[in-house]
């Protein structure tokens, strides 16, 4: 649980565009004279823009309109040290998440916590005249940048450092976001739920020793149950117990934040399993614990297969099976990803298909055609989503039982 | 344009995933309807199966859109 939380600090913001000191400094010397706000350009609804604002971690929690529940920031940056405070000290945001105080440096930008490094910008509490966000080439691909205005002066912004070494627009920049965002809140609140939940049935048993389940014993019970004869017993044979806690933890883990993710109001909403830095955390456990249970028979059908010709096996078998060890944890990630983020996204586009109808509110009766289309589909498509929430969880318990099972598989003699 | 070809990619990947995924389905039904006792076991396994092909669309889709 710690250990998720911690990499989904480090990883936080994973969708973060593309840090390019030199892009942002040419431009900031172009129009270094008379640096103003953007005018808003013409408020258009853009459905997939939209849809990833919607699933994405954030620094505040969103309830609605312009309400926002502070969560603690915790930020750390090399130059000015480590920054601790309640994401309300940016004073009020708007419904868009951008705020209208910069506090050390720090400016709340669409509800994550961006950084300017020019060291001439004030270090403690102003108010900022805007941000301008504008979307410009970098070697071929479209990159958002940002920029804060701050009496004249244009300043351009940082995003959060992620360790995902470029590969998905991230990368090392000024300072490192550690903070308690809306994704490690609502990891922390299913933790707690499933803590007061399985408490109060373990105390089930305890009390009512050799009798009949009741209350919440008699609803995890069967679930328990099904896991382990369905899943555990099959793949993992007579060493089932040893494994058993972890498939639980994992099955459990994943369903509750599937379920609480679905609730599309303030406790719930939020996307954790659909963060690739989360679902790696738990493939990242996949990974340690099959191969560091992996006996000797195992760890020789993927090195050293016997009955094999030796020049096979170096040229095609062995880099194969190598490769497959780690594609097999990278499968896992993706497939729990995509599914709930997939979900997600069609979810807030059938939504939005209110205000593509209506015009972002220009078209009344488009508006209602439109509503009148968006609530059958979203309910549909939040039930097809309950049930995913249940085979992604399924899955991911039944394919971590069989690469245990297959890394603790005793050999056959004939 | 890589963008475009991107998209193709991954509508490619996602129709080998449905052949896959269709035939373990329909398999799986018929080994229902010809056994039903065994409906507990055949479930398992075709979730398993449509995840593992699930597993090879998932790679195709994100190497397009990294390549992108």
């Amino acid at each position: 649980m710690l250990s998720i939380s911690a990499l989904n600090f480090a990883l936080a913001q994973e969708h973060a565009a593309d840090h390019d000191h030199h892009a942002t400094h040419e431009h900031h010397d172009d129009d270094h004279h008379g640096c103003a706000c953007h005018d808003h350009h013409e408020e258009t609804f853009e459905p997939a823009a939209t849809a990833f604002h919607h699933i994405g971690d954030a620094n505040a929690f969103h309830v609605f309109g312009n309400i926002y529940i502070p969560l603690p920031c915790i930020l750390y940056a090399p130059e000015q040290g480590l920054s601790f405070f309640m994401s309300s000290k940016f004073g009020k945001m708007d419904a868009h998440g951008t705020a209208k105080k910069a506090v050390n440096r720090y400016v709340m930008v669409d509800g994550s916590v961006m950084r300017v490094a020019n060291i001439k910008f004030p270090a403690d509490e102003v108010t900022i005249e805007c941000v301008n966000h504008k979307t410009v080439q970098v070697k071929g691909k479209e990159v958002d940048k940002y920029e804060v205005v701050y009496s004249g002066e244009c300043y351009p912004l940082d995003k959060p450092s992620t360790l995902d070494g470029g590969v998905l627009g991230g990368g090392i920049t000024s300072f490192y976001d550690f903070s308690v965002t809306k994704n490690v809140f609502t990891m922390l609140l299913t933790f707690l739920l499933l803590f007061l939940l399985f408490r109060a049935a373990v105390k089930g048993y305890e009390t009512r020793r050799g009798q009949a389940p009741k209350g919440i014993q008699s609803f995890l019970e069967p679930i328990f149950v099904f896991i382990r004869d369905e899943v555990a017993v099959p793949f993992l044979g007579h060493k089932y117990e040893k494994y058993l806690p972890f498939l639980m933890s994992i099955f459990f883990f994943i369903l509750g934040l599937n379920l609480v993710g679905q609730i599309p109001f303030f406790p719930g909403s939020g996307n954790v399993t659909g963060n690739l830095a989360v679902t790696m955390a738990l493939a990242l456990f996949t990974f340690f614990v099959t191969n560091l249970s992996g006996n000797r028979h195992y760890w020789e059908h993927t090195l050293w297969m016997p009955g094999v010709p030796a020049l096979l096996k170096v040229l095609i078998l062995t880099p194969v099976e190598i490769m497959g060890l780690f594609i097999k944890p990278l499968t896992l990630m993706l497939r729990l990803f995509a599914n709930i983020t997939g979900g997600h996204i069609v979810m807030v586009i059938f939504v939005g298909l209110i205000f593509i109808f209506g015009q972002s509110g220009a078209n009344l009766g488009g508006g209602i055609v439109g509503t009148l289309m968006a609530v059958p589909l979203t309910m549909f498509m939040m039930a097809l989503e309950l049930l995913v929430a249940l085979v992604q969880a399924f899955v991911f318990c039944i394919l971590t039982a069989s690469y245990i099972g297959a890394a603790i598989e005793e050999p056959h003699h004939h | 344009m890589t963008g475009t070809l991107a998209a193709l990619g991954a509508g490619l990947a996602v129709i080998g995933a449905g052949i896959g995924i269709g035939n373990i389905g329909a398999k799986a039904m018929e080994a229902i309807a010809r056994q039903p006792e065994a409906v507990g076991d055949i479930r398992s396994n075709m979730i398993l199966m449509a995840a593992l092909i699930e597993g090879a669309a998932l790679i195709a889709i994100l190497l397009s859109i990294l390549l992108a």
